[in-house]
């Protein structure tokens, strides 16, 4: 059997937990900050405390609707909330409150672009709990517990096993990040922990027609789209060698297990058979009543949710013309495309906009280290801006100098490219001087432009930037060319 | 009596529980669940055909909050009945299993 060829199929499933942009936390008014002194955002609900009563945060309910919305989800008319029973020191209640049987959001996909192929992703539930505590190892003999993170309102989703390679998880969990950002539902910040993964990793092998398959592996706790990408990649060899090696190494003969990915190593790293999984001993939460999904709040939702971004990005680029890389790039974030959106709604021309809009605005905000939409410069100056350059007002590359006078002072473009002497000359008169000008004071690129074949490409264009310094900047390009063709078709006549 | 709950029963939901239990104790409370379930099971002779499973006792729906800064306490009443703190934080025994579940 060794010597027959084989050919493998990774099967994922991802598990992701996302935290909730809510100013307080699923259960209590205690505030989220990131990095507060220890056990400083804390109330005797979060701390567990007997007798305090937890009472849901309808912020929470909302964004877990919206994103159960834009993942295709039917939203659960009616559900409740469970106690998933475990011991652990950060989880000071000795359970987490979560939802079992009755999740709110389920039955949904997601559509992801993997090199240029749209694959759908079956998402099979998303549902509301609150995150632990958090647990400091690194203190000898003893573990120390801050409380400040109990309680933070996390949405678990839970796909399908649809997903097939290392590269599909990866791109399906960046698409994912960018999505609960568009939404608004989540910071998605990975430095904070904001999303966190579990992906579910087997190996279907076949040999010759017969399909052996490995046992599945979770992978506990990924907090990097790179991790996700380097422990699948990893299992999906390991269990194949293992297989190899020993092909009793099948699901029902080898316990599930979970494993750990160690970043230095770039190896996962055995925890403990799924034999000993945790009886978690579900049951409804009697402290919390159900909640019913009422038309009215199915409908406030809705209303708010936007364009997703695989939808705009295939709008940009027919509606705009914009190329794949451009939209990528401005469709990333949802203020900035809005912002673009809106310079286009202001009378932008959208093909001049597009070039002013990356090299211009984006490097600008990149130098800055802010985001666009944080330059001060709002949709209608973008597009008068652009529109300038439409017209032949001014230059392209003066309309670089007026963008970057535009981040200091709120007054018009137009007035500061007549400030900055940068508005350029129509007047075919004072141009033709100029003209003159230049060709008297080269006469040999004129000669070269008339009698040399070899150089008279080369000798126009450097007349014409000769004609552009002498009108220090403001002589249209475009109509000097021309002047420079006409007289130089004069002179050879 | 027909025991409902056997000894090996009794110890899993001891463990589960963190409970230590002798081996005499796991034969008596493994009798006297036996029995509260076998009271329980009454409940089993009501004919819910057609009433709709139930997640709380109260008739009640949608208690909700606004998403508004609560009164959060000082760290220091926080830790006050901490056995053991260190430096704001509550101090325990040496975690083994770094699994977080």
């Amino acid at each position: 059997m060794t010597d027959q060829a084989i050919t493998t199929r990774t099967i994922i499933g991802l598990e992701i937990h996302v935290q909730l942009r809510t100013a307080t936390k699923m259960f209590c008014g205690c505030p989220l900050k990131f990095d507060a002194p220890p056990n400083t955002c804390v109330c005797p609900v979060c701390l567990g405390h007997p007798g305090a009563l937890p009472v849901i945060n309808r912020q929470a309910l909302a964004y877990s609707m919206l994103t159960g919305l834009a993942l295709s989800c039917d939203i659960a008319r009616h559900t409740k909330w469970d106690r998933k029973s475990y011991y652990y020191p950060d989880m000071p209640k000795n359970y987490q409150i979560s939802q079992y049987d009755l999740p709110l959001c389920e039955h949904g996909h997601f559509e992801i672009s993997v090199e240029g192929d749209t694959r759908r992703i079956r998402i099979k539930r998303a549902h509301l709990e609150e995150d632990a505590g958090k647990n400091l190892h690194d203190v000898p003999g003893c573990t120390l517990v801050d409380l400040n993170r109990a309680g933070t309102p996390l949405l678990e989703i839970v796909t399908e096993p649809d997903l097939t390679s290392a590269e599909e998880a990866f791109v399906f969990c960046t698409e994912l990040q960018r999505l609960v950002t568009y939404l608004g539902v989540s910071e998605g910040s990975m430095q904070k922990g904001h999303m966190r993964f579990e992906p579910n990793v087997n190996v279907a092998i076949d040999v010759g027609g017969t399909e052996y398959r490995t046992p599945i592996v979770e992978i506990k706790n990924l907090n990097s789209f790179k991790s996700v990408r380097g422990a699948i990649a990893f299992e999906s060899q390991r269990q194949t060698a293992a297989w190899q090696e020993d092909h009793d190494y099948v699901l029902g003969k080898v316990p599930n297990e979970n494993r750990g990915w160690n970043d230095d190593r770039g190896v996962t790293e055995f925890q403990r058979p799924k034999e000993a999984a945790h009886d978690y001993r579900y049951f409804p939460d009697p402290d919390l009543v159900p909640v019913d999904v009422t038309d009215e709040m199915l409908a406030g939702v809705t209303a708010r949710l936007p364009e997703l971004p695989i939808a705009r990005r295939a709008r940009f680029m027919s509606e705009f013309g914009l190329s794949p890389k451009d939209t990528e790039i401005i469709v990333g974030h949802r203020g900035t495309a809005d912002l673009f959106e809106n310079a286009v709604k202001c009378g932008a021309p959208v093909d001049i906009l597009g070039k002013q809009f990356v090299n211009v605005w984006l490097k600008l905000a990149n130098d800055r280290n802010v985001p666009v939409t944080d330059l001060s410069v709002d949709a209608e100056r973008m597009a008068r801006l652009a529109s300038m350059v439409a017209d032949g007002s001014v230059s392209a590359t003066a309309a670089n100098r007026i963008a970057e006078a535009m981040l200091d002072r709120r007054d018009p473009p137009d007035l500061l490219a007549d400030e900055l002497g940068l508005v350029q000359v129509q007047d075919t008169g004072a141009m033709e001087a100029w003209v003159s000008e230049a060709f008297a004071a080269n006469e040999q690129a004129v000669r070269d432009a008339l009698t040399n074949p070899k150089k008279a490409k080369a000798s126009a264009g450097f007349l014409r930037g000769k004609v552009m310094r002498i009108s220090g900047g403001k002589a249209d390009p475009k109509l000097v060319g021309q002047l420079i063709e006409k007289r130089l078709s004069e002179l050879r006549e | 009596m027909v025991s409902k709950l056997d000894e090996q029963a009794v110890r899993h939901v001891a463990h589960l529980a963190r409970l230590s239990v002798t081996d005499d104790e796991v034969a008596r409370y493994a009798q006297q669940l036996s029995r509260v379930l076998t009271y329980v099971e009454q409940l089993n002779e009501l004919d819910t055909e057609g009433v709709p499973p139930t997640a709380h006792a109260l008739p009640v729906s949608n208690v909700l909050r606004a998403d508004e800064l609560g009164h959060p306490i000082q760290q220091e009443q926080a830790l006050h009945n901490a056995p053991r703190q260190q430096d704001g934080f509550f101090r325990v025994p040496k975690v083994l299993d770094q699994e977080t579940a």
